[in-house]
């Protein structure tokens, strides 16, 4: 394996997270409990995500400026293994709020159907998933590249909308939303907790490299399968 | 591998003994302490672990057939 010193650390940052995650002391929160610790699994996948479409979007801008079909091949690999880790964050965010969401304090299951947050990540993937759709109905190269990097930038640009903004405009059940003060004592970003930040950080490094890595694997079988295309 | 076992066991009673001290304190939320007395949690961990390793595992298979594809392609 070349250049594997950064996927080496991201082995040792993830085995810290499994370890450290699950032994290490916690704040004590009523109704989160020990599911505090998800912190360190189902945020870093949308960390992880964010990061990666990052990545995307500036392929994606690297190639309407050089038009070469590399920053293409990037751009939709990183896209791709981002939209996977939103769906695992979905998928865990799910299981989470079922068990501290919905407790005796009245939350009725049409509440969290409704849940802004939950609406918006789920239109967030959607358009990503829409993304590949695009890819997929071109058989033009060079057609396909062009357009699907103008749609990334569309994608990116809904993005901070659908995940950030509106959730905290009409509150949340969510952790940083406005109405989640009086519904939900989770955690606030700005007054994290040192001992959830020790692990916190290192988790979301970890999973961002592995996400990485998983990606440079999938450019580097789309670079060799379109070797003669390059 | 005896004496590994042994330390590992003596690592645990130590975290053991910190964590029924910590339990006896005040009324707090309902943590895993007792999850964690009867020393359980280790095995969540030791699966986690595993699956960890078995998933990376893979993937480091995969980047080593992928180098050498990329290997044989070049000359």
């Amino acid at each position: 394996m070349h250049k594997s010193w950064w996927k080496i650390t991201a082995v040792v940052l993830l085995v810290y997270t499994i370890v450290g995650g699950f032994l290490m002391d916690v704040p004590r929160l009523f109704i989160l409990n020990e599911s505090i610790r998800n912190l360190y699994f189902h945020v870093s996948m949308w960390f992880t995500m964010m990061i990666l479409f990052c990545v995307s979007l500036v392929y994606s801008i690297k190639y309407l400026r050089t038009q070469k079909y590399r920053n293409d091949v990037f751009a939709s690999a990183f896209a791709g293994t981002g939209t996977f880790m939103g769906l695992l964050g979905y998928a865990t965010g799910a299981v989470w709020a079922n068990y501290t969401w919905v407790t005796d304090q009245g939350q009725s299951l049409s509440n969290i159907l409704k849940e802004p947050k939950l609406l918006g990540a789920g239109i967030a993937i959607l358009i990503y998933c829409a993304y590949f759709v695009l890819r997929g109905s071109f058989t033009d190269i060079d057609k396909r590249a062009r357009v699907t990097a103008v749609y990334n930038i569309f994608a990116f640009a809904m993005l901070f909308p659908t995940i950030w903004i509106i959730p905290r405009l009409v509150g949340s059940l969510h952790p940083g939303a406005p109405g989640s003060e009086s519904g939900n004592p989770a955690l606030n970003f700005n007054d994290i907790d040192s001992r959830l930040r020790m692990v916190f950080y290192p988790a979301v490094l970890g999973w961002t490299l592995l996400a990485v890595w998983i990606s440079t694997i999938k450019i580097r079988i789309k670079l060799l399968s379109d070797k003669s295309l390059l | 591998m005896k004496k590994l076992f042994l330390a590992f066991l003596l690592l645990a009673t130590n975290i053991l003994l910190f964590a029924s001290s910590a339990a006896a304190q005040a009324e707090q939320p309902e943590m895993a302490d007792a999850m964690r007395s009867n020393g359980k949690i280790y095995v969540v961990v030791a699966v986690c672990l595993i699956i960890l390793f078995g998933l990376i595992g893979y993937v480091i298979r995969i980047d080593r057939k992928l180098s050498k594809l990329e290997k044989q392609s070049r000359d």
